[in-house]
Formats: structure tokens, C-alpha cells, sequence
């Protein structure tokens, strides 16, 4: 074939751009194209197909929506640790000379990938998936308020990681840190596909959060049940609440400037050049306008996920109930005025950095008053140490020391010896693993019997949670000495030996969190496999405080057969006290949306633009374009959106839980 | 569980006592004042922090379930007195921290200049603090010293006890400049100007690197700064005069190529525009400098012919941007008119003979040789050239 023409079939895309010349790359496409031959050799020989297609993917239930994200959230997380281990590794061994394993080109994309991933495929979906499984549940709906948008949402989420996955082995990943500042992620530094691909994987999969941000701001407005007033609503709900209203006022703002990278990359304008009047400073503004915001959109539902874990395993209820709420609605406002943060060594005057600096420390203010909740929450109460409250204990303790390293930080003549430095890189793994991924995993092993009617595994819960507590202060304990040593972040060689031993430890730390993350692994096969001893009938089996707690395990698709009627802010807790007696009979027929594969459809079409606009394959792009269009609008004529479930099933189920808890009895 | 948390925290404490922190440990005033705000900040926070820390321990392990002696009161859930001291114990400290921050931030501002050199020695007027023009290159430092006329790269000395002021700026991407014994950090930018005043106060050789990932070769983007007495210093000036060579226009195109590792180099003279133009964007010949195209907005713009004025404007030079749609850079060859295109006189321009008659309602021959259209109008330029 003539060059112009295979120009035109695959754009950018040659052989040469595939990576057979990386040895680590070639090794992990093996055993990743083996497993993924594997899965579906299985899938296709147990004839899951169907069963999936129909029960899952197209599914449009709030519950297996939260399953999937979830499992998109374990399945990154292995791959961004992977990352992280191939970081540590490097940074253990390049000393002396010695240029370690990974070459610059390789080593930039491995630690660009990682902050990607665990912040948008990770962190993301762990928490997308507790509040979607959860928010209607806890306000006593059926459904979120839009179930084929929480489909298509999930799916462009999957989508967009799709991309970035798909950057490993055709093509590369950007070589500009996870945040892609420009200059250098402008087309002049950065020609290759790798910027184009971070574009593209978080514009399809930011599409998804945004939606799922106004769905569940709908949810939550709209579909609270009776008596359900926005100061009975339960701490976690309030707290999705704040999360999506940032989701919904911040991405977009992620979207415009990658859009307008976009342009810089694609058509020559001058938003982010050096000439031109260009400012790359704007970027940096702009992306730190999202980007704050995003790390409270993360950490926010970690907060509600202890408040019910604190008050549940307390037997008690949440101390301050008003002032937590408050404090939940002073952070999320407080949030949009400290972006500047981010970049006091850019040159702002002194004013504008203390200004910047101190709305930082009030921040901490009303975060401080919530871990004072927690603590009097547990005054006084009865404290079952189950792993949620292990987490949540293990929180307490470790964040307080993130927050202050992060107000220190906030001041600004000391940012100026600490900014980009590992001491950085050790206070936000510490807000962020202390936190989000704490509370991600409290929050886990404390809604999974709900979600499958099984505890899980203890023993191989605390593991993976002693792993993970000591691996983490082994692994970033190393990091804030590093950082006081003067040492900076996203370097692969060093030439400083006294500085090994302490990589070294942290490698040693991020191997424990290695094993923290397979003992998990082990622990969800493990309890899969004793699911009959650790079977929970009652559909209550923390003795807990909110209305989820109230349907069975697994909930009915329906989730409840009747809609609750609340009076009480620990609305469950409340039914148990005065004696709530399950109606058994008059169940009616129950009006449910059908599932659909549009959603499934489109975010595949908007991933095959995605990767044609990264190739310029120009053909595919418009193509898939014209398809989202048609899909789009033919979906609109698609009139089987709800069925209604028969009263006989709605009976026969209830008549099962009744049969359940009198032999639980 | 949680006091062997505390434990492990133990060692660090030992272990940062040990360490080489020289952030904490620094041979300048400003990284010691700005070393103080950290530890008086930390100590400040530790106020609220080890309460809270020791009191979820002891709640903790207090009312676990098996202690049975322990209080129980499920329907415990508010006290007003206890709401206002949770919300004010930290609004407290926040209000120190807060007037500690304003203060710093004003007093440690790199752009002010120095008003002492020590804790007990004011800045001396009548010596004028040592200039240094910071350049960040594609992976290397360059230190220009005008008042020396020398220039180095990735070498950095000064004397001990006189102000430094450092004029920073960048030729292609973001970096950050930074020793951590000198002063903190400031980014070092393309086309624009930060700035940095600090004093070293021993003698000594220390570390400068960039702080802000810039690319392949940003490991090796590291240089050492030395300390030296007057006369260390006098001595170092004069090696670098004596090692002869001269830094120009020419030699600074060659120098700003990327390449990695760079040792330290040295030029006896350097143009003295050339920071200047580097931060202008034009060094390179048939560059319009950023002033002066500001000079030109700054009067109202080049109007039209200022839309296709592109090339002296684009700066990513030895990265010819190649964005897949959009076009390709233009410029204008020469403001004209068409009795004289391109700035030449028409006057060798003779019309053609044509004796063909003209079908135009008594209109006249045209007395000159149009041009293209395209290169008239757009002044595109051959795709080859760059």
C-alpha cells in the first residue's frame, strides 16, 4: 500500500509505535494478553456472555452500577500500584552511577500514569461506587433519578480508562507529571501521542463523572423518602451531596482547559504557548481551579463513610450531627478559594499568597471540628472493633498528621522549601491514602454483606489492614525526612548515596502495601469461598443506624417493597427502637426503569473517537462521531424505558426474607 | 494498635535528628527564617494535634465493648460547650498561624530585597548586592554575572555575606529554581521575569537542582553552589575570566539545544544583551523581541498585516511546532503598497506590450505586473523553510 493511504487508514500510527523495543513493556503485554485470553476463553466456555450482557452491562441499577465501579476501582489499583512499585524500585536502585532499570522515557510516563490513574480510575470510582450503591439506599429510593445516565456514566468512566490502558502497549503515555503543565505538554515539547492520550482518557471519562455528579445531586434533592428532611438525611448522604455539587461545578472547568490544550495541540492556537501571547500560567490556574476541588470531591464521602462507621461500631449516635453538616457545607464552599496553593513559588505577590495561604488553613478548621466529632462519638460509647472501625481508628491517626503537614505547607516562605519536594509527595499520599483509601476500604468491608449477604474473611481483612497501616508509614514516613533533606520529586537518578537507605525503606513499604493489596484480594476469594459461615440473613448484621440496613441482603432490585417513612436521623435505628414490624402483605406491583445497552454503546463509540482524534485517524473520529449522534438520537425513540415488577414477584420475594429471618431467629 | 503507631514515630523523630536535613539546617538567612516558620508552624500545630492523637487513642481503647465499666450513653450526641471549644480550640491556633503566615509571607517575599544579612546584621548600603541572571535550560543552568561579564553553566558561586539577586527565567519550558541551603524556590519560566534575593552566610559548597519536572533530562539538572570568602570569590571570577571563550548570540543558540548532564563550562566575556533577549524570546536572528512587539500593541497593534506577522513570533525554535490542522506559520515580508511590492520600486517594472484590444468599457491597461494573489495578500512562506 502506498504511504499516503496507510497515512490516512491509521494516522500517526506505525509499527515503530508500538513498544516491542521495551523488554518491560513486551513482558506485561504477554501476561496481560494471556490473562485477558484466559477470561474470555473462561467467560466463553461457562457462556457468561449473555449473563453479563444482560445483568450487568446493561444493566441499570443503582446497586450493580456501584459493584462495577468498584471492581473498575480493584482492577486500576493494581495497575497503578504496579506503577508505583516499578517507581520505588527505580529510585531504590539508580544511585552511584547506576541508571536503575528504567530509561527517562520510561520512567516519566511510569510516575505521569500513576498519578492518572489512582486519581481519576482509582480513587474516582472507589468513591463513585460507594455513593452510587449506597446514596439511594440510605434516602430509601429505588433508584437513582436517571438510570440509563448512571449506565452510560460508568461506562465512559471505563472508557476513559480504556484509553489510558491502551497507551502501554500502542504508543505511550504523556512524559509531563499527572497534571500535564504546558510548556511541556504543548505540542512543541511533547509531539508524541502520550499528551493527546491523557487528553483524550480524561475527557471521555470526565463526561462520565459530570453526569454521575448530576444524577446523584438529583438523587439526593429529589427521591429522599417521606419524612427524610436534608438535616435528617444521613452524614454520607450529605456528604455525596457536597461531592457531586463539586463534581458538578469543578470538572467542567477540567474540561474546558484540556479542551482548550486541546486546541493548542490540534489546531495552533496560543492559549498555553510561550509566544503569542500565550500564558502557560493560565493553565496552571485553571487546572488547580478543578484540581482542588477534586481532592475534597475524594475525600469528602471518606468523611461520611467514617461518620456512619464511628457511629455504628460506637453504638451511638454521630456527635453533632448540625455542626458535621456544616462543617461538610464550610469545606466544600471553602474548597474553590485556595487553588493558589498549588503554585505559591509561581511568583504571586505576598499578599495573594497569604491570602491564598490562610483560606488553606481555615480549611482546617472545620476539619478539624469533624475529627472531634469523631472522637466524641466514640466517648462514651461501646467501640466493636470490627475492620471498619480498624480503618476508621487507623484514619484518626494518620490523617491529622497529613492535615498538618498540609497546613504547613499553606504557609507560604515554607512551601518555598518544601514545594515539588518528597515531603509534598509524602503529605498527600498521607490525606490521601490515610484517607480516601482508608476510608474506601472501611467503606467496603462494611456495605460488601450488604452488597452479597456475606461478612468478609477477618483474618485475611486484618492483614491486608496491618499490611496496609505499617507498609504505608514504612513506605512515606521516608519521604517527609527525603523532602527536609532538600530532595525533589519525579527524579530517576540520584547522585547522593547517603540518600539510598531511605528509598530503600520506602520500597520496603510499598512492598507491604503489595502484600496489603493481594492479602485483600485474598481476603474477597476467601470469604467467597466460607460465604455460607459468614452468610448474614438479617440484612442487618452491624447493628446499624441507617436505612440501607433496613431492606435485605442483597437488597431486592426494588430495594424496598415499600417506601420507609422517616422520623429520625438514624432512621433505622429509630424503627428498631420502637419496634418497626415488616409489613408482610398488600405488596403492589413496582414500577422499575429497563436496562438498555445504549450506554454501553455510545461510551464505546466516544472511546473509538477518543483513539482515533489521539492517532489522527481522522476517519474513524468523524465516523464514530456520526454514530454517537445517531446512537444518541435513536436512543430518544426507544419507548421500553420501565417495566413494571409483577406484585407476584414482589410477594415471592418478601415471602423468602420473611422465610430467612424466622430461621434466623 | 494505635500506640505502636506512636512508636513507630519514635524512630523517625530519632532518625531526623540524625539526618542531613538541609532544609532544616540551612547557610542562608532566608532558608533559616523560612526553616523557623516551619518548625514554629509545626510546633504550633502540634498543640492541637497530640491531643487529638492521644485522646483517640484513649477513647480508643476506653469504650472498647469489653470494658463494661466504661460509661455508655448511645443517646449522647450534643454539647454545646463542648461544640464551641472544638470549634474554637483550632479557629485559635488558625488565627496565630494566620498573623505568623501574613507576616512571613511579607517579610520572606523573594521579590523584596534584603534588609539584613544575618539575625543581628543589617545589609550593608553601601555594597551593591551581587547580580546573577538565572537561565533554565533544556536540562542545564546558565548564570550569567553582568557586572563580571562572565557567564557559567551549572556552577553557581557567591560571596559570603553580600545580598544576591538573582533575575530568573527559562528558555523553553517550566522549571524550578532552588537551593535548598540558599533561599526557597521560585519557578523559572519562558518569556517572563521571577526574581529572588538571598544571602549565603558559610562558606561551603552546596546543591541547586530544578524543582519542576521539565523532561528527559531533569535529573541531571543539577548544579553545585559555592559559598567563598571575598577573595575565594575574587579568585573564582578571574579563573572564569581566564578561561577565555565568549558567550554570544551564536553560542547561546548552540547552548540552549537540549542535552543532558551537562559539566560545569565557562565563558570569560559575555554579551551583555543577551539576558535581554533571551528573555525577549530573540536571540535568534529575525525574532521580533517580546518588548517590542508590546511596544507595538501598546500603540494600537500592526492592524491587519499584524494577523499574518506569525513568524517572528514563534519562538519554539528547535521544535518546529507541527499541529495536524492548523496552518502553517506566516509573515510579512514587507509592508507595500502595490506600486511597490515587497519594498522594491516599480520603476524597472515595464508594462507589457500587448496589442490585444481591451473589452472593458474604456477602462486602462494596468501599468503593472501583478503578483500572486497568495503571496501578496497572506505573505505565506514555502513550507520547507523553517
Amino acid at each position: 500500500m502506498s504511504p499516503d493511504l496507510l497515512k490516512l487508514i491509521f494516522g500517526r500510527l506505525t509499527i515503530e509505535s508500538l513498544p516491542l523495543h521495551e523488554p518491560i513493556v513486551v513482558g506485561t503485554f504477554a501476561v496481560v494478553a494471556t490473562g485477558g485470553l484466559v477470561m474470555l476463553a473462561g467467560l466463553t466456555y461457562l457462556r457468561l456472555w449473555g449473563y453479563l450482557w444482560r445483568e450487568w452491562f446493561t444493566t441499570v441499577d443503582h446497586k450493580r452500577i456501584g459493584i462495577m465501579y468498584m471492581i473498575l476501582g480493584i482492577v486500576m489499583l493494581l495497575r497503578g500500584f504496579a506503577d508505583a512499585l516499578m517507581m520505588r524500585l527505580q529510585q531504590a536502585l539508580a544511585f552511584g552511577g547506576s541508571e536503575g532499570y528504567l530509561n527517562a522515557h520510561h520512567y516519566d510516563q511510569v510516575f505521569t500514569a500513576h498519578g492518572v490513574i489512582m486519581i481519576f480510575f482509582v480513587a474516582m470510582p472507589l468513591v463513585t461506587g460507594l455513593m452510587n450503591y449506597v446514596v439511594p439506599l440510605q434516602i430509601g429510593a429505588r433508584d437513582v433519578s436517571f438510570p440509563f445516565l448512571n449506565n452510560f456514566s460508568f461506562w465512559m468512566t471505563v472508557g476513559g480508562a480504556v484509553l489510558v490502558m491502551a497507551s502501554l502497549f500502542i504508543g505511550e503515555f504523556a512524559r509531563t507529571g499527572w497534571l500535564a503543565y504546558p510548556p511541556l505538554s504543548n505540542i512543541g515539547y511533547s509531539p508524541d501521542v502520550g499528551v493527546d492520550y491523557y487528553i483524550w482518557g480524561l475527557q471521555v471519562a470526565g463526561v462520565g463523572t459530570t453526569l454521575s455528579g448530576i444524577n446523584l445531586i438529583c438523587t439526593i434533592v429529589k427521591l429522599r423518602c417521606p419524612g427524610m428532611t436534608m438535616m435528617k438525611m444521613p452524614v454520607f448522604t450529605w456528604t455525596s451531596l457536597c461531592t457531586n455539587v463539586l463534581i458538578v461545578a469543578s470538572f467542567p472547568v477540567l474540561t474546558v482547559v484540556l479542551a482548550l490544550l486541546t486546541l493548542d495541540r490540534y489546531v495552533g492556537t496560543n492559549f498555553f504557548t510561550n509566544d503569542f501571547g500565550g500564558s502557560p500560567m493560565m493553565y496552571v490556574n485553571l487546572i488547580w481551579i478543578w484540581g482542588h476541588p477534586e481532592v475534597y470531591i475524594l475525600v469528602l464521602p471518606a468523611f461520611g463513610i467514617f461518620s456512619e462507621v464511628t457511629s455504628t461500631f460506637s453504638g451511638k449516635r454521630l456527635f453533632g450531627y448540625t455542626s458535621m453538616v456544616y462543617a461538610t457545607v464550610v469545606i466544600t464552599i471553602l474548597s474553590y478559594l485556595v487553588w493558589l496553593h498549588h503554585f505559591f513559588t509561581m511568583g504571586s505577590g505576598a499578599s495573594v499568597n497569604s491570602f491564598f495561604g490562610i483560606t488553606t488553613m481555615i480549611i482546617s478548621i472545620p476539619t478539624g471540628a469533624k475529627m472531634f466529632n469523631w472522637l466524641f462519638t466514640m466517648y462514651r460509647g461501646r467501640i466493636r472493633y470490627e475492620l471498619p472501625m480498624m480503618w476508621t481508628i487507623a484514619f484518626m491517626l494518620t490523617f491529622v498528621i497529613g492535615g498538618m503537614t498540609g497546613v504547613l505547607l499553606a504557609v507560604p516562605p515554607a512551601d518555598f522549601v518544601l514545594h515539588n519536594s518528597l515531603f509534598l509527595i509524602a503529605h498527600f499520599h498521607n490525606v490521601i491514602i490515610g484517607g480516601v483509601v482508608f476510608g474506601a476500604f472501611a467503606g467496603i468491608n462494611y456495605w460488601f454483606p450488604k452488597a452479597f449477604g456475606f461478612k468478609l474473611d477477618p483474618f485475611w481483612g486484618k492483614m491486608s489492614f496491618w499490611f496496609w497501616v505499617t507498609g504505608f508509614y514504612l513506605a512515606f514516613m521516608p519521604l517527609y525526612v527525603l523532602g527536609l533533606m532538600g530532595v525533589t520529586r519525579r527524579l530517576r537518578v540520584f547522585d547522593d548515596p547517603s540518600l539510598q537507605i531511605w528509598f530503600i525503606i520506602a520500597g520496603i513499604g510499598a512492598f507491604l502495601v503489595f502484600l496489603g493489596i493481594l492479602s485483600m484480594l485474598v481476603q474477597f476469594a476467601v470469604s467467597f469461598l466460607k460465604r455460607e459461615q459468614l452468610k448474614d440473613v438479617t440484612g442487618d448484621p452491624w447493628d446499624a443506624r441507617t436505612l440501607e440496613w433496613a431492606t435485605s441482603s442483597p437488597p431486592p432490585d426494588y430495594n424496598f417493597a415499600f417506601t420507609p417513612v422517616v422520623h429520625d436521623n438514624d432512621a433505622w435505628w429509630d424503627m428498631k427502637r420502637r419496634g418497626y414490624q415488616r409489613p408482610l402483605t398488600g405488596f403492589k406491583p413496582i414500577h422499575m426503569p429497563s436496562s438498555t445497552g445504549t450506554g454501553i454503546i455510545l461510551a464505546g463509540l466516544a472511546t473509538a473517537m477518543g483513539f482515533g482524534l489521539i492517532w489522527y485517524m481522522w476517519w474513524l473520529a468523524a465516523l464514530s462521531f456520526a454514530g454517537l449522534l445517531v446512537v444518541g438520537i435513536g436512543h430518544t425513540f426507544n419507548y421500553h424505558r420501565d417495566f413494571d415488577i409483577p406484585a407476584e414477584d414482589v410477594i415471592r420475594a418478601e415471602d423468602a426474607r420473611t422465610k430467612l429471618l424466622a430461621g434466623a431467629k | 494498635m494505635s500506640r505502636l503507631k506512636i512508636l513507630a514515630l519514635l524512630p523517625l523523630a530519632a532518625a531526623l535528628s540524625g539526618c542531613d536535613c538541609v532544609v532544616l539546617a540551612p547557610a542562608g538567612d532566608i532558608a533559616a527564617q523560612q526553616r523557623d516558620l516551619v518548625i514554629i508552624s509545626t510546633v504550633l500545630m502540634l498543640l492541637i494535634v497530640v491531643p487529638v492523637m492521644a485522646l483517640t487513642v484513649l477513647f480508643a481503647w476506653r469504650y472498647r465493648q469489653s470494658n463494661t465499666d466504661a460509661r455508655y450513653e448511645p443517646e449522647w450526641d450534643h454539647s454545646t460547650a463542648l461544640e464551641l471549644v472544638i470549634w474554637s480550640a483550632p479557629l485559635l491556633i488558625i488565627v496565630c498561624l494566620g498573623a505568623l503566615t501574613w507576616m512571613g509571607t511579607h517579610l520572606l517575599d523573594p521579590y523584596r530585597t534584603l534588609g539584613r544579612i544575618h539575625a543581628d546584621r543589617a545589609v550593608d548600603q553601601s555594597k551593591a548586592p551581587l547580580e546573577v541572571d538565572v537561565v533554565a535550560l533544556d536540562w542545564k543552568w546558565l548564570f550569567i554575572y553582568p557586572d563580571y561579564g562572565i557567564a557559567t553553566v551549572n556552577e553557581l558561586a557567591a560571596p559570603v555575606d553580600r545580598p544576591i539577586t538573582f533575575r530568573i527565567t527559562a528558555s523553553s519550558v517550566m522549571n524550578s529554581f532552588y537551593i535548598p541551603a540558599l533561599a526557597g524556590q521560585i519557578y523559572a519560566m519562558p518569556g517572563m521575569e521571577t526574581k529572588l534575593h538571598a544571602v549565603v552566610n558559610h562558606a561551603g559548597s552546596y546543591k541547586g537542582f530544578s524543582a519542576n519536572y521539565s523532561g528527559a533530562g531533569f535529573s541531571g539538572m543539577r548544579f553545585n553552589f559555592q559559598g567563598l570568602d571575598d577573595k575565594g570569590f575574587d579568585a573564582w571570577v578571574a579563573s572564569a575570566k581566564s578561561a577565555g571563550g565568549s558567550l554570544g548570540r551564536a553560542e547561546y543558540l548552540q547552548l540552549e539545544k537540549p542535552s543532558e548532564n551537562e559539566p560545569v563550562r565557562r565563558w570569560g566575556t559575555v554579551d551583555a544583551d543577551l539576558y535581554r533577549l533571551i528573555l525577549n524570546m530573540c536571540v535568534e536572528t529575525g525574532k521580533m523581541c517580546q518588548s517590542e512587539m508590546m511596544a507595538i500593541d501598546a500603540k494600537g497593534g500592526n492592524g491587519h498585516e499584524g494577523l499574518n506577522n506569525t513568524l517572528p513570533l514563534a519562538y519554539d525554535k528547535y521544535a518546529r511546532r507541527g499541529t495536524a490542522l492548523g496552518p502553517e506559520p506566516s509573515f510579512v515580508a514587507g509592508t507595500c503598497t502595490p506600486d511597490a511590492p515587497q519594498g522594491k520600486t516599480t520603476a524597472s517594472i515595464t508594462a507589457p506590450v500587448d496589442m490585444a484590444p481591451l473589452l472593458g468599457a474604456g477602462l486602462k491597461r494596468p501599468s503593472f505586473t501583478p503578483l500572486k494573489s497568495s503571496s501578496f495578500l497572506l505573505g505565506l512562506r514555502p513550507k520547507s523553510d523553517s
